[in-house]
């Protein structure tokens, strides 16, 4: 694996991140319990989708093949993902939805904060702006996972539950191999693992607030950031985001 | 001829924001810079929030206004860093948001004050209002709903 190739991947991982999460999000859009939330959440898939077109952008343009962010983003198939799997999990109750996006916010800002030191300038230029985007994404799921969490029994259980069932998909953030260890050799992007800490210290903070209780286990799913084996649900979730193109190649507006 | 580069900023202050007509895109501060490159007038924008749907539009009515005054090679750069802020919103371009109705960023992270009625006794709705630069907010006295312009 060259060093051009394992940017690459690198690039993906962050615009695939993005997009999937941005497009899962998207899904709330008019089904939303309250107006503000539905506007939150639309507000949110929007940064989402805007952080892939540079990520995705500058993915095509290591590449050098040609491509386009809209040819990655709108004609890979699931196996040329490379999103973690938090990302693609079904949508669930609105609660669930929230735990998604603050398990995974507060990864993503740990992540933008150590990019905008990136050697690479372009790198550090798209995680700059992205992450005065994300520190609005995290105040808002935090909070709505406290105020959930700690909210009425009902709302309380639904958390719980929530946490329970996502919370195996954490340690697939936090995971390296051979790409990030070239990205870290190069200066370009930290080694996930050394975020570990600082994150389970706000999860740690975050849950204590919320009144509900971290799992024992670290048990990790794994498969999606390598592309190894991805969810059933990734195929179910391209087959609407790639309908347009798949049915009209090439169509534009 | 060729117009001056002040000529140029001058007209660009000419154009509105597509969703907040009341400001130019020179108040947003979102034009970072004007320059000839031989007979090629490279005009470098950034946007606001990384998925503002304004933001083609925005390169469109840039180029467009250019347009009607003779310029004929336009070439519109998009520039990513330094990211936007709000801190590059002009005076008078935040004296113009409060007179619409949508109050102005305060580093505080909230407005100062209700733009309808001048009241302090405000609360937020939520950190996500209308478009991505703003955020909802309601006033406590007068009891109106108002837009915030989010301080990033």
């Amino acid at each position: 694996m060259t060093r051009d190739e394992a940017f690459f991947e690198f690039l993906c991982r962050m615009g695939d991140n993005t997009l999937v999460l941005g497009h899962r999000v998207s899904e709330w859009c008019g089904h939303a319990p309250v107006l503000e939330e539905d506007i939150a959440l639309a507000n949110t898939a929007l940064d989402l989708i805007g952080q892939t077109q540079m990520w995705l952008g500058l993915a095509a343009e290591i590449e050098g093949d040609g491509r386009s962010a809209d040819d990655l983003a709108m004609l890979r198939d699931a196996w040329d993902f490379r999103n973690v799997l938090l990302a693609e999990q079904p949508n669930g109750d609105f609660g669930q939805t929230m735990m998604r996006q603050y398990l995974f916010d507060q990864y993503h800002l740990l992540m933008l904060q150590a990019l905008a030191g990136s050697s690479d300038e372009r790198v550090a230029g798209i995680a700059a702006k992205s992450v005065k985007e994300v520190a609005y994404h995290v105040e808002r799921s935090r909070d709505t996972v406290v105020g959930l969490g700690d909210g009425t029994s009902e709302s309380h259980r639904r958390m719980q539950a929530a946490l329970d069932l996502l919370y195996p998909y954490v340690g697939e953030m936090f995971e390296s191999d051979a790409v990030d260890a070239a990205m870290e050799e190069a200066g370009i992007a930290p080694d996930p693992a050394s975020l570990r800490d600082a994150y389970d210290a706000a999860l740690t903070q975050t849950m204590a607030e919320a009144t509900l209780t971290l799992p024992d286990s670290r048990f990790a799913h794994s498969g999606g950031r390598t592309g190894f084996r991805h969810t059933e649900h990734l195929g179910h979730m391209l087959t609407q985001m790639q309908w347009l193109q798949r049915a009209y190649p090439g169509a534009t507006w | 001829m060729k117009p001056t580069e002040a000529q140029i900023w001058d007209w660009l202050d000419q154009v509105p924001d597509p969703e907040i007509p009341v400001i130019s895109v020179v108040d947003l501060g979102i034009v970072r810079d004007v320059a000839w490159q031989d007979d090629t007038l490279e005009v470098a924008v950034t946007p606001t929030y990384s998925g503002c749907p304004a933001t083609s539009v925005i390169s469109m009515d840039i180029e467009t206004a250019l347009r009607d005054r003779g310029v004929e090679q336009i070439r519109i750069r998009t520039q990513i860093a330094p990211p936007w802020t709000t801190d590059w919103l002009s005076d008078k371009g935040r004296a113009k948001l409060e007179a619409y109705g949508i109050a102005p960023p305060s580093p505080a992270g909230g407005p100062e004050k209700c733009p309808h009625c001048g009241s302090a006794d405000v609360v937020r709705v939520s950190q996500f209002g209308s478009t991505p630069c703003k955020a909802h907010w309601r006033c406590n006295a007068c009891l109106e709903p108002f837009d915030y312009f989010k301080c990033i």
